[in-house]
C-alpha cells in the first residue's frame, strides 16, 4: 500500500531529513515509525501527505508514484489519506462540529448527511458532548482527538498520525492507539509516527525506526522491528 | 466506527446526489459570503461606499447627459427657419413668396411677418419709437417664419432646406435657429464620451478595490486556505467563497450607487422644474430606467467579481500548506 524506494529528502537549508529511506506498509497493515528527534519521522508523514516532495527516490501508495501526480490531482489523492498532524492544525474561530465535517462538504458529502457522521466520529473519540465548542475551549488532548475524528470521517482508506499521543496521559494515549488499532482491523492501512517506545511494545505492534533519516539496522532497534 | 468502505465512497453516490451536494455547498458558500460581510460592518461598509460612489458618479453623469440629449431632441421639433426677405416688396409678392414656400413637401407651416408688423412689434419691444418715427421709411424687412415638418427637423435635413430658400431672388438672408442646437449636441457628445471614460477608470478602481479587499481577506483566512487544501480541497472550491465575496460586494455597491442616483436626481428636481418653468414648457428629469438599474447592479457584480479573480489568481495559489 505504502512504498518508499530511495528516499532521500534534503530541504532548502541543506539539511538532508531522509536519507535513501526504503520500507514498505502492506495494504491492511499497522505500522509504527519511531525514532529520536529530529530522526524525519514528520518528514517522513508530509511527503506521504504531499505536503513536501522528495528529493530523490519513489513513492508509491495504493499503486500510484507520487512523482507522477499533476498538480490539479493532489485533492483527490489528499482525500484518500486521512492525516492527523503533531499540531494537529485545527480551525480556531470554528466549531468542533464544523472542524470534524470540514472533509464532508470538501468531498461534497450531501448536507443532511453531515450530522450522523460528524456525530459518529465524535463520538468515536469520545468528544460527542463538545460538539459546539470552540477547539480553544479544549484541552490539548481532547482538540488531538477532533483532529483524529477528522481525519477518519471521510474513510480513507490510509490513516497517518503524526505524535497523535504527543499531549495525552498514557492511558489516553492507550485508548488512542487501540482506536487505530480498531480502525486498522476494520482494514485502514495505519502509520503512526510516535517516539513512545513503551507504548509501542505493550501494542505489540510491528515498526521501523529511524536515526538522522535513516532506518536503524534490526539488530541495534530491538523488539518487533519490521525494516525492510 | 467508520466501514471498510473508503474510496468507493465517492463514486457510490449518484450524479444527482452529487450535484445538489455541489448546488447546496454553491448556496451555502453565496450565503456564508453574506454574513461575513455582516461580520465586520464598518470596514464592509467603508468597502461597500467606495464602490458605491464609484459607480453613482458616472452613472449620474450619464443619466444628466441623456436628459440633456432628451431636451435637445425635443428642442429640434420647434427649430425654425428665418427668412430675411429683401426690402421694398410688395405685400402680394410675399404672400406669394409665402405659399410658394409653404407647398414645400419640408414644411409644415410658414407665418408671415410683414415689414410694418416687424416695426410695431420691434417699437413695443425696444421702446425707441420716437428714434424709429423719425426715420420715415420702415428700415425693417418682411420675414417669413418657416416651421419644417417632422422629417425635416434634423440638422441636416433642416440645412438643406434652409439652403434651398436661401436660392430664392427674393429672399435676403436665412437664419436658422438649429445652429446653436448643433453646438449643444455636439458640446453633449462630448461630454457623454467624457463621461464614459471616466466611467472605465472608475470601473477599474472598482476592479482594484474589491481585489484589494479580498486579497487581505484572504490573507486573514490564510489557515483556513492551508487546512482545506490538506483535506483535500481543490482550487475551486477553495476560490468560490472569495469570488462570491467580490460579488457581494459589487451588487452592494451597485445598490449603494443606485441610490445615491435617485437622491442626487430628486435634489436637483425643483431647480430643473424652475428652469423649465422660464422657458415655459414641460420637462422632468428622467432617471436611471430599469435597464439602467439592472446595468448598475449587473455592472457592480461583473466587476467585484472580476475584481476578486484577480486577487485569487495571484494569491490562492501561493498558499501552501506547510
Ligand atoms: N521545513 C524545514 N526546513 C528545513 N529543515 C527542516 C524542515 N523541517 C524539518 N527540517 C529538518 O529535518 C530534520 C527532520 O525533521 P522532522 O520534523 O522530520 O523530525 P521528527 O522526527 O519529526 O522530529 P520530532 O520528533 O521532534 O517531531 C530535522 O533536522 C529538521 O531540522
Ligand atoms: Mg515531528
Amino acid at each position: 500500500m505504502i512504498e518508499f524506494h530511495e528516499v532521500s529528502k534534503r530541504y532548502d537549508g541543506g539539511n538532508e531529513a531522509l536519507a535513501g529511506l526504503s520500507f514498505t506498509a502492506e495494504r491492511g497493515e499497522m505500522l509504527f515509525v519511531t525514532g529520536p528527534s529530529g530522526a524525519g519521522k514528520s518528514t517522513l508523514l508530509k511527503l506521504l501527505a504531499l505536503i513536501e516532495r522528495p528529493s530523490r527516490g519513489q513513492i508509491i501508495v495504493n499503486g500510484r508514484n507520487l512523482g507522477g501526480l499533476r498538480r490539479r490531482q493532489i485533492p483527490h489523492y489528499r482525500r484518500q489519506v486521512g492525516v492527523i498532524f503533531q499540531d494537529h492544525k485545527l480551525l480556531l474561530e470554528r466549531s468542533v462540529f464544523d472542524n470534524v465535517a470540514l472533509p464532508l462538504v470538501i468531498g461534497g458529502v450531501p448536507r443532511n448527511e453531515i450530522p450522523r457522521r460528524v456525530g459518529a466520529a465524535l463520538e468515536l473519540v469520545g468528544l460527542l458532548h463538545k460538539e459546539r465548542a470552540l477547539p480553544i475551549q479544549l484541552s490539548t488532548g481532547e482538540q488531538q482527538r477532533v483532529g483524529i475524528a477528522r481525519a477518519v470521517i471521510s474513510r480513507p482508506p490510509i490513516l497517518i498520525a503524526d505524535e497523535p499521543t504527543g499531549n495525552l496521559d498514557p492511558e489516553l494515549s492507550y485508548e488512542v492507539m487501540r482506536l487505530f488499532q480498531r480502525l486498522n482491523q476494520v482494514g485502514i492501512t495505519v502509520l503512526v509516527a510516535s517516539h513512545d517506545h513503551n507504548l509501542i511494545r505493550r501494542l505489540g505492534q510491528r515498526f521501523i525506526s529511524l536515526r538522522a533519516g535513516r532506518l536503524v539496522p534490526p539488530e541495534l532497534a530491538g523488539g518487533a522491528y519490521a525494516g525492510t | 466506527m467508520p466501514a471498510r468502505d473508503s474510496g468507493a465512497q465517492v463514486s457510490r453516490r449518484t450524479l444527482g446526489q452529487r450535484f445538489s451536494a455541489y448546488l447546496a455547498h454553491h448556496r451555502q458558500t453565496l450565503f456564508d459570503g453574506l454574513q461575513q460581510l455582516g461580520r465586520q460592518p464598518l470596514a464592509t461598509f467603508m468597502t461597500v461606499a467606495v464602490i458605491g460612489i464609484a459607480l453613482a458618479l458616472p452613472a449620474g453623469a450619464l443619466v444628466l447627459v441623456n436628459n440633456a440629449r432628451g431636451l435637445s431632441a425635443g428642442w429640434q421639433g420647434t427649430a425654425r427657419i428665418s427668412l430675411f426677405l429683401k426690402n421694398g416688396l410688395s405685400d402680394g409678392t410675399v404672400q406669394q413668396l409665402a405659399d410658394s414656400v409653404r407647398a414645400h413637401s419640408g414644411v409644415a407651416a410658414v407665418q408671415v411677418i410683414s415689414a410694418e408688423q416687424a416695426l410695431v412689434d420691434f417699437q413695443r419691444r425696444s421702446g425707441f419709437n420716437d428714434t424709429l418715427s423719425l426715420l420715415g421709411s420702415n428700415p425693417l424687412p418682411a420675414v417669413l417664419v418657416v416651421q419644417p415638418t417632422a422629417a425635416y427637423t434634423a440638422p441636416a435635413a433642416a440645412q438643406q432646406l434652409a439652403q434651398s430658400f436661401g436660392a430664392l431672388p427674393q429672399v435676403d438672408q436665412v437664419r436658422m435657429d438649429v445652429q446653436w442646437l448643433k453646438r449643444l449636441q455636439a458640446i453633449l457628445a462630448l461630454l457623454h464620451r467624457g463621461v464614459l471614460i471616466v466611467a472605465v477608470l472608475l470601473a477599474i478602481a472598482v476592479v482594484l478595490i474589491v481585489g484589494n479587499t479580498i486579497r487581505l481577506e484572504i490573507e486573514n483566512r490564510r489557515a483556513e486556505i492551508e487546512v482545506s487544501k490538506l483535506l483535500g480541497a481543490t482550487d475551486r472550491f477553495v476560490r468560490r467563497p472569495f469570488l462570491y465575496h467580490g460579488a457581494w460586494y459589487g451588487l452592494a455597491g451597485g445598490v449603494l450607487a443606485w441610490i445615491l442616483v435617485l437622491i442626487g436626481l430628486a435634489l436637483m428636481g425643483g431647480p430643473v422644474d424652475q428652469l423649465v418653468g422660464l422657458y415655459g414648457s414641460h420637462f422632468s428629469l428622467s432617471g436611471l430606467g430599469a435597464s439602467g438599474v439592472l446595468g448598475l447592479l449587473a455592472g457592480g457584480i461583473v466587476l467585484g467579481w472580476l475584481g476578486s479573480w484577480l486577487a485569487v489568481a495571484r494569491h490562492l495559489r501561493a498558499i501552501e500548506p506547510t
